[in-house]
Protein backbone atom coordinates (compact mmCIF):
# COMPACT_ATOMS: atom_id res chain seq x y z
CA UNK A 1 0.00 0.00 0.00
CA UNK A 2 1.50 3.45 -0.84
CA UNK A 3 1.17 6.68 1.05
CA UNK A 4 -1.29 8.07 -1.03
CA UNK A 5 -3.50 4.96 -0.56
CA UNK A 6 -2.71 4.72 3.12
CA UNK A 7 -3.95 8.68 3.83
CA UNK A 8 -7.20 8.21 1.66
CA UNK A 9 -8.09 5.01 3.85
CA UNK A 10 -7.42 6.93 6.80
CA UNK A 11 -9.80 9.75 5.92
CA UNK A 12 -11.80 7.71 5.00
CA UNK A 13 -12.02 6.25 8.13
CA UNK A 14 -12.58 9.14 9.74
CA UNK A 15 -15.42 9.99 8.00
CA UNK A 16 -17.15 7.17 9.04
CA UNK A 17 -16.02 7.79 12.27
CA UNK A 18 -17.80 11.36 12.15
CA UNK A 19 -21.07 9.78 10.86
CA UNK A 20 -21.21 7.17 13.25
CA UNK A 21 -21.28 9.83 16.05
CA UNK A 22 -23.66 12.05 14.26
CA UNK A 23 -25.72 8.89 14.75
CA UNK A 24 -25.17 7.58 17.87
CA UNK A 25 -27.41 10.41 19.57
CA UNK A 26 -28.54 7.88 21.82
CA UNK A 27 -28.58 8.29 25.09
CA UNK A 28 -26.35 5.22 26.76
CA UNK A 29 -25.39 4.25 29.97
CA UNK A 30 -21.41 2.58 30.74
CA UNK A 31 -21.59 -0.82 31.72
CA UNK A 32 -18.33 -0.76 33.21
CA UNK A 33 -17.42 -3.77 31.16
CA UNK A 34 -13.83 -3.72 29.51
CA UNK A 35 -14.67 -3.78 25.73
CA UNK A 36 -18.57 -3.75 26.02
CA UNK A 37 -19.15 -0.09 26.01
CA UNK A 38 -16.72 0.22 23.18
CA UNK A 39 -18.40 -2.28 20.71
CA UNK A 40 -21.64 -0.97 22.02
CA UNK A 41 -20.35 2.63 21.63
CA UNK A 42 -20.89 3.34 24.91
CA UNK A 43 -23.09 0.73 26.68
CA UNK A 44 -26.31 -0.04 27.25
CA UNK A 45 -29.76 2.17 26.40
CA UNK A 46 -30.11 4.82 28.64
CA UNK A 47 -33.73 4.44 30.16
CA UNK A 48 -35.04 1.44 28.61
CA UNK A 49 -34.76 -2.53 29.17
CA UNK A 50 -31.79 -4.79 27.66
CA UNK A 51 -32.34 -8.62 27.08
CA UNK A 52 -29.21 -10.25 28.52
CA UNK A 53 -29.71 -13.99 27.58
CA UNK A 54 -27.94 -17.41 27.30
CA UNK A 55 -27.51 -20.53 28.74
CA UNK A 56 -26.96 -21.80 32.82
CA UNK A 57 -23.06 -20.49 34.19
CA UNK A 58 -22.93 -18.29 30.57
CA UNK A 59 -22.06 -15.24 32.27
CA UNK A 60 -25.52 -13.29 32.77
CA UNK A 61 -25.73 -12.92 36.19
CA UNK A 62 -22.81 -11.23 36.32
CA UNK A 63 -22.73 -8.88 33.56
CA UNK A 64 -25.74 -8.06 35.63
CA UNK A 65 -24.50 -7.36 38.43
CA UNK A 66 -21.53 -5.29 36.94
CA UNK A 67 -23.69 -3.07 35.55
CA UNK A 68 -25.73 -2.29 38.79
CA UNK A 69 -22.67 -2.09 40.83
CA UNK A 70 -20.38 -0.02 38.16
CA UNK A 71 -24.11 2.70 38.09
CA UNK A 72 -23.82 3.16 42.18
CA UNK A 73 -20.23 2.93 42.67
CA UNK A 74 -18.86 4.99 39.59
CA UNK A 75 -21.72 6.89 38.27
CA UNK A 76 -23.65 7.73 41.51
CA UNK A 77 -26.55 5.73 39.61
CA UNK A 78 -28.14 3.45 42.73
CA UNK A 79 -29.74 0.31 41.63
CA UNK A 80 -32.46 -2.27 42.17
CA UNK A 81 -31.64 -6.14 42.42
CA UNK A 82 -34.58 -8.38 41.63
CA UNK A 83 -33.27 -12.02 41.82
CA UNK A 84 -35.93 -14.86 41.02
CA UNK A 85 -33.02 -17.38 41.15
CA UNK A 86 -30.78 -16.66 44.01
CA UNK A 87 -31.14 -15.62 47.25
CA UNK A 88 -29.18 -12.13 48.06
CA UNK A 89 -27.34 -13.89 50.71
CA UNK A 90 -25.57 -16.47 48.19
CA UNK A 91 -25.31 -13.59 45.02
CA UNK A 92 -23.56 -11.37 47.82
CA UNK A 93 -21.50 -14.14 48.25
CA UNK A 94 -20.73 -15.17 45.12
CA UNK A 95 -19.33 -11.41 43.72
CA UNK A 96 -17.54 -10.85 46.71
CA UNK A 97 -14.70 -12.48 44.62
CA UNK A 98 -14.88 -9.41 42.05
CA UNK A 99 -15.22 -6.55 44.58
CA UNK A 100 -18.63 -6.30 44.81
CA UNK A 101 -19.38 -5.42 48.46
CA UNK A 102 -23.51 -5.60 48.10
CA UNK A 103 -24.07 -5.34 51.69
CA UNK A 104 -22.26 -1.97 51.54
CA UNK A 105 -23.92 -0.65 48.60
CA UNK A 106 -27.08 -1.30 50.89
CA UNK A 107 -25.97 0.11 53.69
CA UNK A 108 -25.20 3.13 51.96
CA UNK A 109 -28.29 3.27 50.10
CA UNK A 110 -27.19 2.65 46.62
CA UNK A 111 -28.52 -0.33 46.04
CA UNK A 112 -31.75 -1.94 47.01
CA UNK A 113 -32.72 -5.93 46.43
CA UNK A 114 -35.63 -8.19 46.30
CA UNK A 115 -35.35 -11.34 46.23
CA UNK A 116 -38.37 -12.45 44.65
CA UNK A 117 -39.07 -16.74 45.49
CA UNK A 118 -42.21 -18.28 43.51
CA UNK A 119 -42.80 -21.67 44.97
CA UNK A 120 -45.62 -22.82 42.08
CA UNK A 121 -46.78 -25.93 44.86
CA UNK A 122 -48.29 -23.71 46.93
CA UNK A 123 -49.69 -21.67 44.88
CA UNK A 124 -54.13 -22.21 43.77
CA UNK A 125 -55.82 -20.29 41.28
CA UNK A 126 -59.03 -19.29 42.20
CA UNK A 127 -60.25 -16.82 39.93
CA UNK A 128 -59.03 -13.72 38.24
CA UNK A 129 -55.32 -12.14 39.19
CA UNK A 130 -52.85 -9.75 38.13
CA UNK A 131 -48.93 -9.22 39.26
CA UNK A 132 -49.72 -6.51 40.56
CA UNK A 133 -47.95 -7.24 43.36
CA UNK A 134 -44.53 -7.58 41.59
CA UNK A 135 -45.09 -4.19 40.82
CA UNK A 136 -45.74 -2.55 44.08
CA UNK A 137 -42.46 -4.39 45.07
CA UNK A 138 -40.38 -3.08 42.38
CA UNK A 139 -42.16 0.47 42.74
CA UNK A 140 -41.38 0.53 46.43
CA UNK A 141 -37.84 -0.39 46.28
CA UNK A 142 -36.83 1.62 43.51
CA UNK A 143 -38.27 5.01 45.44
CA UNK A 144 -36.25 3.36 48.62
CA UNK A 145 -32.92 4.30 46.91
CA UNK A 146 -33.90 6.67 43.83
CA UNK A 147 -33.08 3.45 41.82
CA UNK A 148 -32.06 4.68 38.11
CA UNK A 149 -30.23 0.96 37.06
CA UNK A 150 -32.72 -2.59 37.70
CA UNK A 151 -31.71 -6.04 37.47
CA UNK A 152 -34.65 -8.86 36.88
CA UNK A 153 -32.35 -12.30 36.87
CA UNK A 154 -33.69 -14.50 35.70
CA UNK A 155 -37.49 -13.48 34.08
CA UNK A 156 -38.42 -17.29 33.47
CA UNK A 157 -38.97 -18.17 37.47
CA UNK A 158 -41.97 -16.15 36.32
CA UNK A 159 -43.25 -18.90 34.09
CA UNK A 160 -41.98 -21.60 36.01
CA UNK A 161 -43.80 -20.48 39.20
CA UNK A 162 -47.15 -18.92 37.50
CA UNK A 163 -49.37 -21.21 36.58
CA UNK A 164 -51.07 -18.89 33.89
CA UNK A 165 -49.23 -18.53 31.22
CA UNK A 166 -51.31 -15.95 29.41
CA UNK A 167 -51.08 -14.01 32.52
CA UNK A 168 -47.71 -13.92 32.92
CA UNK A 169 -47.29 -13.07 29.39
CA UNK A 170 -49.69 -10.04 29.41
CA UNK A 171 -48.12 -8.61 33.12
CA UNK A 172 -44.49 -8.85 31.19
CA UNK A 173 -45.48 -6.18 28.22
CA UNK A 174 -47.09 -4.53 31.30
CA UNK A 175 -43.78 -4.19 33.54
CA UNK A 176 -41.30 -3.65 30.15
CA UNK A 177 -43.70 -0.75 29.74
CA UNK A 178 -43.51 0.38 33.34
CA UNK A 179 -39.85 0.47 33.32
CA UNK A 180 -39.70 2.59 29.86
CA UNK A 181 -42.07 4.98 31.57
CA UNK A 182 -40.03 5.54 34.47
CA UNK A 183 -37.11 5.53 32.57
CA UNK A 184 -35.37 2.87 34.49
CA UNK A 185 -32.04 1.49 32.61
CA UNK A 186 -32.40 -2.27 32.88
CA UNK A 187 -30.89 -5.33 32.37
CA UNK A 188 -33.47 -8.43 32.15
CA UNK A 189 -31.33 -11.94 32.11
CA UNK A 190 -33.55 -14.70 30.57
CA UNK A 191 -32.52 -18.77 30.02
CA UNK A 192 -31.40 -19.21 26.35
CA UNK A 193 -33.59 -21.28 24.20
CA UNK A 194 -33.75 -24.50 21.69
CA UNK A 195 -33.93 -22.46 18.31
CA UNK A 196 -34.89 -19.44 19.54
CA UNK A 197 -32.64 -16.54 21.69
CA UNK A 198 -34.91 -17.31 25.12
CA UNK A 199 -36.73 -20.20 26.38
CA UNK A 200 -40.41 -17.98 26.22
CA UNK A 201 -39.56 -15.63 23.88
CA UNK A 202 -38.88 -12.85 25.92
CA UNK A 203 -37.00 -11.30 22.74
CA UNK A 204 -40.34 -10.06 21.73
CA UNK A 205 -40.96 -7.93 24.18
CA UNK A 206 -37.68 -6.15 24.23
CA UNK A 207 -37.14 -4.18 21.33
CA UNK A 208 -33.92 -2.04 22.25
CA UNK A 209 -30.99 -3.86 23.13
CA UNK A 210 -30.61 -8.01 22.69
CA UNK A 211 -27.41 -9.50 23.97
CA UNK A 212 -26.57 -13.06 23.33
CA UNK A 213 -23.91 -14.72 25.84
CA UNK A 214 -22.50 -18.28 24.91
CA UNK A 215 -20.15 -20.54 26.75
CA UNK A 216 -18.95 -23.74 24.56
CA UNK A 217 -15.93 -26.26 24.53
CA UNK A 218 -13.71 -25.30 21.41
CA UNK A 219 -10.45 -27.63 21.27
CA UNK A 220 -10.63 -28.44 24.49
CA UNK A 221 -10.80 -24.76 25.94
CA UNK A 222 -13.73 -23.09 27.59
CA UNK A 223 -14.46 -20.26 25.10
CA UNK A 224 -17.09 -17.64 26.11
CA UNK A 225 -18.60 -15.42 23.51
CA UNK A 226 -20.79 -12.42 23.35
CA UNK A 227 -22.87 -10.92 20.24
CA UNK A 228 -25.24 -7.90 20.38
CA UNK A 229 -27.90 -9.67 18.67
CA UNK A 230 -30.04 -5.99 18.56
CA UNK A 231 -29.34 -2.51 19.27
CA UNK A 232 -32.24 -0.21 17.94
CA UNK A 233 -30.94 2.91 17.11
CA UNK A 234 -27.38 2.43 17.03
CA UNK A 235 -24.30 0.58 15.44
CA UNK A 236 -22.92 -2.25 16.81
CA UNK A 237 -20.19 -4.95 16.14
CA UNK A 238 -21.74 -7.83 14.90
CA UNK A 239 -19.67 -10.49 15.41
CA UNK A 240 -19.27 -12.52 18.07
CA UNK A 241 -16.42 -11.67 20.22
CA UNK A 242 -14.98 -13.23 23.07
CA UNK A 243 -15.10 -12.52 26.66
CA UNK A 244 -13.29 -13.91 29.86
CA UNK A 245 -14.51 -14.00 33.26
CA UNK A 246 -11.97 -13.99 36.30
CA UNK A 247 -11.12 -12.31 39.24
CA UNK A 248 -10.90 -8.99 37.50
CA UNK A 249 -14.67 -9.27 36.40
CA UNK A 250 -15.93 -9.63 32.83
CA UNK A 251 -13.48 -8.41 29.91
CA UNK A 252 -15.16 -8.35 26.21
CA UNK A 253 -12.59 -8.49 23.28
CA UNK A 254 -12.33 -5.71 21.89
CA UNK A 255 -10.73 -3.62 23.74
CA UNK A 256 -10.46 -1.16 21.21
CA UNK A 257 -9.37 2.39 22.40
CA UNK A 258 -9.04 4.49 19.13
CA UNK A 259 -8.38 7.26 21.02
CA UNK A 260 -5.16 8.35 20.25
CA UNK A 261 -4.46 10.26 23.86
CA UNK A 262 -1.86 7.62 25.31
CA UNK A 263 0.49 9.54 27.77
CA UNK A 264 3.51 9.71 25.74
CA UNK A 265 6.78 8.75 27.95
CA UNK A 266 9.60 10.78 27.43
CA UNK A 267 11.65 8.05 29.34
CA UNK A 268 14.00 5.43 27.25
CA UNK A 269 14.34 1.96 27.98
CA UNK A 270 17.46 0.05 27.11
CA UNK A 271 17.24 -2.42 24.46
CA UNK A 272 19.46 -4.51 25.96
CA UNK A 273 22.07 -4.59 22.76
CA UNK A 274 24.32 -1.38 23.38
CA UNK A 275 25.04 -0.50 19.80
CA UNK A 276 21.46 -0.66 19.31
CA UNK A 277 20.51 1.45 21.96
CA UNK A 278 22.95 4.31 20.50
CA UNK A 279 21.42 3.65 16.92
CA UNK A 280 18.43 4.89 18.60
CA UNK A 281 19.83 8.12 19.59
CA UNK A 282 17.92 8.36 23.09
CA UNK A 283 20.02 5.13 24.89
CA UNK A 284 16.82 3.06 24.02
CA UNK A 285 12.98 2.74 23.03
CA UNK A 286 10.75 5.53 24.52
CA UNK A 287 8.83 3.62 27.68
CA UNK A 288 5.44 2.33 26.32
CA UNK A 289 6.27 2.65 22.87
CA UNK A 290 5.37 -0.71 20.14
CA UNK A 291 8.62 -1.27 18.37
CA UNK A 292 8.64 -3.76 15.30
CA UNK A 293 11.70 -6.14 14.93
CA UNK A 294 10.74 -7.91 11.29
CA UNK A 295 13.69 -10.10 8.94
CA UNK A 296 13.57 -13.24 7.92
CA UNK A 297 13.68 -16.53 9.28
CA UNK A 298 17.16 -17.00 11.34
CA UNK A 299 18.03 -13.13 11.48
CA UNK A 300 18.31 -13.18 15.03
CA UNK A 301 15.09 -11.30 15.73
CA UNK A 302 14.56 -13.93 19.16
CA UNK A 303 18.22 -12.84 19.95
CA UNK A 304 17.57 -9.54 20.05
CA UNK A 305 14.03 -9.81 21.82
CA UNK A 306 15.39 -11.95 24.41
CA UNK A 307 18.82 -8.93 25.27
CA UNK A 308 15.57 -7.00 25.94
CA UNK A 309 13.95 -9.26 28.07
CA UNK A 310 17.00 -9.67 30.22
CA UNK A 311 17.59 -6.18 30.55
CA UNK A 312 13.84 -5.36 32.03
CA UNK A 313 14.42 -8.00 34.14
CA UNK A 314 17.55 -7.10 35.02
CA UNK A 315 16.49 -3.56 36.02
CA UNK A 316 13.77 -5.32 38.43
CA UNK A 317 10.82 -4.93 36.24
CA UNK A 318 8.41 -7.64 34.53
CA UNK A 319 8.91 -8.69 31.29
CA UNK A 320 6.27 -10.90 29.20
CA UNK A 321 7.27 -12.79 26.41
CA UNK A 322 4.44 -14.80 24.13
CA UNK A 323 6.59 -17.70 22.22
CA UNK A 324 4.13 -18.95 19.72
CA UNK A 325 6.65 -21.22 18.09
CA UNK A 326 8.88 -22.40 21.12
CA UNK A 327 8.36 -23.67 24.21
CA UNK A 328 9.77 -21.94 27.54
CA UNK A 329 12.72 -23.73 28.24
CA UNK A 330 13.77 -24.27 24.21
CA UNK A 331 14.24 -20.32 24.24
CA UNK A 332 16.13 -20.16 27.37
CA UNK A 333 18.12 -22.98 25.77
CA UNK A 334 18.58 -21.39 22.99
CA UNK A 335 19.17 -18.09 24.61
CA UNK A 336 21.64 -19.27 26.93
CA UNK A 337 23.91 -20.31 23.41
CA UNK A 338 23.82 -16.59 22.66
CA UNK A 339 25.07 -15.96 26.39
CA UNK A 340 21.57 -14.65 27.94
CA UNK A 341 20.55 -16.70 30.60
CA UNK A 342 16.68 -15.71 30.71
CA UNK A 343 16.27 -19.01 33.45
CA UNK A 344 17.46 -17.16 36.80
CA UNK A 345 14.32 -14.14 35.81
CA UNK A 346 12.01 -17.05 35.03
CA UNK A 347 12.96 -18.18 38.39
CA UNK A 348 12.83 -14.84 40.10
CA UNK A 349 9.19 -14.38 38.56
CA UNK A 350 10.45 -11.31 36.95
CA UNK A 351 9.86 -12.84 33.66
CA UNK A 352 6.83 -15.17 32.36
CA UNK A 353 7.22 -16.88 29.07
CA UNK A 354 4.09 -17.79 27.61
CA UNK A 355 4.20 -20.58 24.88
CA UNK A 356 0.57 -21.31 23.11
CA UNK A 357 -0.24 -22.41 19.71
CA UNK A 358 -1.87 -19.75 17.73
CA UNK A 359 -4.29 -21.97 16.04
CA UNK A 360 -5.70 -22.89 18.96
CA UNK A 361 -9.42 -21.84 19.14
CA UNK A 362 -9.02 -18.88 17.14
CA UNK A 363 -7.77 -15.22 16.52
CA UNK A 364 -10.00 -13.42 19.09
CA UNK A 365 -10.02 -15.94 21.77
CA UNK A 366 -6.08 -15.78 21.21
CA UNK A 367 -5.92 -12.04 21.81
CA UNK A 368 -8.52 -12.83 24.82
CA UNK A 369 -5.95 -15.01 26.38
CA UNK A 370 -3.03 -12.69 25.80
CA UNK A 371 -4.95 -9.75 27.43
CA UNK A 372 -5.60 -12.14 30.51
CA UNK A 373 -2.50 -12.84 31.16
CA UNK A 374 -1.20 -9.01 30.39
CA UNK A 375 -3.46 -8.61 33.03
CA UNK A 376 -2.52 -10.91 35.17
CA UNK A 377 1.06 -10.57 34.99
CA UNK A 378 1.05 -7.04 34.78
CA UNK A 379 4.25 -6.68 32.78
CA UNK A 380 6.17 -3.35 31.91
CA UNK A 381 7.25 -4.56 28.99
CA UNK A 382 5.87 -7.51 26.40
CA UNK A 383 7.72 -9.37 23.64
CA UNK A 384 5.30 -10.89 20.50
CA UNK A 385 7.62 -13.72 18.88
CA UNK A 386 6.86 -13.39 16.42
CA UNK A 387 3.08 -11.76 15.97
CA UNK A 388 3.16 -12.73 12.26
CA UNK A 389 2.42 -16.40 13.77
CA UNK A 390 -1.42 -15.47 14.37
CA UNK A 391 -1.46 -15.05 10.30
CA UNK A 392 -2.31 -18.30 10.85
CA UNK A 393 -5.33 -18.63 12.71
CA UNK A 394 -6.81 -15.43 10.82
CA UNK A 395 -6.80 -13.11 7.70
CA UNK A 396 -4.30 -10.91 7.27
CA UNK A 397 -6.87 -8.08 7.43
CA UNK A 398 -8.03 -9.50 10.67
CA UNK A 399 -4.44 -10.13 12.50
CA UNK A 400 -3.80 -6.83 11.13
CA UNK A 401 -7.47 -5.46 12.90
CA UNK A 402 -6.19 -7.38 16.12
CA UNK A 403 -2.72 -5.60 16.57
CA UNK A 404 -3.83 -2.63 16.11
CA UNK A 405 -6.10 -2.90 18.87
CA UNK A 406 -3.60 -4.97 21.17
CA UNK A 407 -1.52 -2.11 20.08
CA UNK A 408 -3.30 0.41 21.80
CA UNK A 409 -4.15 -1.75 24.78
CA UNK A 410 -0.69 -2.01 25.31
CA UNK A 411 0.53 1.73 24.76
CA UNK A 412 -2.59 2.90 27.47
CA UNK A 413 -0.82 0.79 29.71
CA UNK A 414 2.44 2.29 29.12
CA UNK A 415 3.72 -1.29 28.29
CA UNK A 416 6.99 -1.56 25.78
CA UNK A 417 5.89 -3.86 23.21
CA UNK A 418 8.44 -5.55 20.98
CA UNK A 419 6.77 -7.18 17.88
CA UNK A 420 8.52 -9.61 16.20
CA UNK A 421 7.65 -9.83 12.66
CA UNK A 422 8.96 -12.58 9.99
CA UNK A 423 9.50 -10.91 7.08
CA UNK A 424 11.40 -12.65 3.76
CA UNK A 425 12.16 -9.62 2.14
CA UNK A 426 12.01 -5.83 2.75
CA UNK A 427 8.32 -3.57 2.55
CA UNK A 428 5.04 -4.66 3.61
CA UNK A 429 3.75 -7.92 3.08
CA UNK A 430 0.09 -8.79 3.09
CA UNK A 431 -0.21 -7.98 7.04
CA UNK A 432 1.30 -4.89 7.69
CA UNK A 433 1.10 -2.83 10.83
CA UNK A 434 4.27 -1.06 10.48
CA UNK A 435 2.31 2.37 10.21
CA UNK A 436 0.94 2.05 13.89
CA UNK A 437 4.49 1.43 15.39
CA UNK A 438 6.49 3.63 17.06
CA UNK A 439 9.58 2.52 15.95
CA UNK A 440 10.53 -0.16 12.85
CA UNK A 441 13.83 -2.20 12.49
CA UNK A 442 15.00 -4.38 10.08
CA UNK A 443 17.29 -7.19 9.81
CA UNK A 444 18.23 -9.01 6.65
CA UNK A 445 20.52 -11.66 5.40
CA UNK A 446 23.07 -10.45 3.00
CA UNK A 447 24.45 -12.96 0.28
CA UNK A 448 27.92 -11.90 -0.96
CA UNK A 449 30.17 -15.21 -2.76
CA UNK A 450 31.83 -16.10 0.30
CA UNK A 451 29.17 -15.83 2.85
CA UNK A 452 26.13 -14.99 4.82
CA UNK A 453 26.03 -11.68 6.86
CA UNK A 454 23.14 -10.28 8.83
CA UNK A 455 22.15 -6.19 8.27
CA UNK A 456 20.30 -4.52 10.55
CA UNK A 457 18.79 -0.80 10.06
CA UNK A 458 16.33 1.29 11.35
CA UNK A 459 13.44 2.38 9.20
CA UNK A 460 12.09 4.33 11.28
CA UNK A 461 12.11 5.71 15.18
CA UNK A 462 9.19 8.13 16.09
CA UNK A 463 10.69 11.15 18.31
CA UNK A 464 14.44 9.82 18.23
CA UNK A 465 16.89 11.50 15.95
CA UNK A 466 18.01 8.12 15.16
CA UNK A 467 20.96 6.93 13.12
CA UNK A 468 20.41 5.92 9.56
CA UNK A 469 23.26 3.79 9.03
CA UNK A 470 23.06 0.12 8.18
CA UNK A 471 25.32 -2.35 10.17
CA UNK A 472 26.29 -5.66 9.90
CA UNK A 473 24.68 -7.94 13.00
CA UNK A 474 27.00 -10.73 14.54
CA UNK A 475 25.75 -13.03 16.82
CA UNK A 476 28.27 -14.05 19.19
CA UNK A 477 27.98 -16.58 22.14
CA UNK A 478 27.91 -13.39 24.58
CA UNK A 479 25.03 -12.12 22.14
CA UNK A 480 24.12 -9.42 19.61
CA UNK A 481 26.51 -7.07 18.38
CA UNK A 482 26.70 -4.63 15.82
CA UNK A 483 29.48 -2.68 14.16
CA UNK A 484 30.10 -0.98 11.16
CA UNK A 485 29.99 -2.13 7.85
CA UNK A 486 33.35 -1.82 7.22
CA UNK A 487 35.73 -4.35 8.98
CA UNK A 488 35.07 -8.40 8.24
CA UNK A 489 33.16 -10.70 10.47
CA UNK A 490 36.66 -12.01 11.86
CA UNK A 491 37.78 -8.89 13.66
CA UNK A 492 34.31 -7.94 14.29
CA UNK A 493 33.69 -11.85 16.42
CA UNK A 494 37.11 -10.48 18.01
CA UNK A 495 35.74 -6.78 19.05
CA UNK A 496 32.56 -8.42 20.62
CA UNK A 497 34.22 -10.63 23.06
CA UNK B 1 -58.65 -32.61 61.75
CA UNK B 2 -58.63 -31.50 65.59
CA UNK B 3 -61.65 -29.68 67.14
CA UNK B 4 -59.01 -26.56 67.95
CA UNK B 5 -57.94 -26.25 64.09
CA UNK B 6 -58.14 -22.82 63.33
CA UNK B 7 -57.36 -20.87 59.83
CA UNK B 8 -54.86 -18.02 59.97
CA UNK B 9 -55.73 -16.27 57.09
CA UNK B 10 -54.35 -13.28 55.06
CA UNK B 11 -55.47 -11.29 52.16
CA UNK B 12 -53.03 -9.08 50.36
CA UNK B 13 -55.37 -6.83 47.88
CA UNK B 14 -54.22 -3.14 46.07
CA UNK B 15 -56.60 -0.75 46.89
CA UNK B 16 -60.14 -0.76 46.63
CA UNK B 17 -60.61 -2.25 43.16
CA UNK B 18 -63.16 -4.02 42.03
CA UNK B 19 -61.14 -7.44 42.08
CA UNK B 20 -59.92 -6.25 45.41
CA UNK B 21 -63.84 -6.17 46.66
CA UNK B 22 -64.62 -9.03 45.00
CA UNK B 23 -61.95 -10.95 46.70
CA UNK B 24 -62.79 -10.00 50.17
CA UNK B 25 -66.65 -10.41 49.63
CA UNK B 26 -66.20 -13.86 48.42
CA UNK B 27 -63.78 -14.79 50.83
CA UNK B 28 -65.43 -13.54 53.87
CA UNK B 29 -69.12 -15.49 52.78
CA UNK B 30 -66.87 -18.77 52.19
CA UNK B 31 -65.35 -18.49 56.06
CA UNK B 32 -69.12 -17.80 57.03
CA UNK B 33 -70.20 -20.69 55.55
CA UNK B 34 -67.58 -23.33 56.07
CA UNK B 35 -65.56 -21.90 58.99
CA UNK B 36 -67.84 -20.64 61.40
CA UNK B 37 -65.61 -19.62 64.90
CA UNK B 38 -62.31 -21.27 63.09
CA UNK B 39 -61.13 -18.53 60.94
CA UNK B 40 -59.19 -15.00 61.13
CA UNK B 41 -59.06 -12.65 58.49
CA UNK B 42 -56.16 -10.10 57.82
CA UNK B 43 -56.64 -7.67 54.56
CA UNK B 44 -53.70 -5.84 53.70
CA UNK B 45 -53.68 -3.42 50.91
CA UNK B 46 -50.26 -3.36 49.09
CA UNK B 47 -51.01 0.33 47.75
CA UNK B 48 -50.89 1.78 51.51
CA UNK B 49 -48.35 -0.80 52.82
CA UNK B 50 -46.28 -1.72 50.14
CA UNK B 51 -42.95 -3.05 52.46
CA UNK B 52 -45.22 -6.04 53.42
CA UNK B 53 -45.74 -7.54 49.79
CA UNK B 54 -41.77 -8.97 50.35
CA UNK B 55 -42.87 -10.82 53.63
CA UNK B 56 -45.13 -13.39 52.56
CA UNK B 57 -43.48 -13.32 48.93
CA UNK B 58 -46.73 -12.10 47.19
CA UNK B 59 -46.25 -11.24 43.65
CA UNK B 60 -49.89 -11.51 42.44
CA UNK B 61 -53.17 -9.99 43.35
CA UNK B 62 -55.24 -10.86 45.14
CA UNK B 63 -53.50 -13.47 46.92
CA UNK B 64 -54.75 -15.39 50.16
CA UNK B 65 -52.10 -16.79 51.98
CA UNK B 66 -53.30 -19.39 54.59
CA UNK B 67 -50.85 -19.22 57.29
CA UNK B 68 -52.40 -21.79 59.67
CA UNK B 69 -52.76 -24.58 59.24
CA UNK B 70 -49.59 -25.34 57.46
CA UNK B 71 -47.96 -25.67 55.04
CA UNK B 72 -48.33 -21.69 54.02
CA UNK B 73 -50.56 -21.96 51.14
CA UNK B 74 -51.36 -19.45 48.64
CA UNK B 75 -54.64 -18.73 46.74
CA UNK B 76 -54.32 -16.72 43.70
CA UNK B 77 -57.03 -14.73 42.40
CA UNK B 78 -60.32 -13.22 43.15
CA UNK B 79 -61.99 -16.23 45.14
CA UNK B 80 -64.97 -16.72 42.66
CA UNK B 81 -64.41 -20.04 42.12
CA UNK B 82 -65.68 -21.26 45.71
CA UNK B 83 -64.83 -25.01 45.24
CA UNK B 84 -61.12 -24.73 44.28
CA UNK B 85 -61.22 -21.81 47.70
CA UNK B 86 -62.07 -24.88 49.65
CA UNK B 87 -60.01 -26.89 47.90
CA UNK B 88 -56.80 -24.23 48.33
CA UNK B 89 -57.85 -24.24 52.30
CA UNK B 90 -57.85 -27.74 52.72
CA UNK B 91 -61.43 -27.04 54.22
CA UNK B 92 -63.03 -29.97 51.68
CA UNK B 93 -60.44 -32.54 51.08
CA UNK B 94 -59.62 -32.96 47.12
CA UNK B 95 -61.44 -36.22 45.84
Amino acid sequence: MDELDRATRKSRSTCARERLRLIDQLQKVPTGIQGLDELTRGGLPAGRPTLVCGGPGCGKTLLAMTFLVHGAVDHAEPGLLVSFDERIEDLTVNVASLGFDLADLQRRKLLATDYVRIDRQEMHETGEYDLEALFIRLGHAVQVVGARRVVLDTIDALFAGIPNEAIVRSELRRLFDWLKDRQLSTVITAERGEGSLTRHGIEEYVSDCVILLDHRIIDDLSTRRLRVVKYRGTSHGTNEYPFLIDDQGITVVPITSTRLAHPASDETVSSGVSELDSMLGRGGYFRGSSIMLSGGPGTGKTTIAAHFADRTCGSGERCLYFAFEESPSQLARNMRSAGIDLQPWIDQGLLRVQSSRPSLGGLELHLALMLKALRDFSPTAVVFDPLSALVASGTHYQTASMAVRLADYLKSKTITALYLSLQDQEGPSGFDISSIMDTWIVIRNERSESELSRRLHIVKARGMEHSSAVRRMFITDTGVRLTDLAPGPAQAEKSGR
Amino acid sequence: MTVTEHWDLRLYVAGHTEKSVRAINNLKRICREHLEGRYSIEVIDLVEKPQLAAGDQIIALPTLVRRLPEPIKKILGDLSDQERVLVGLDVRRQT
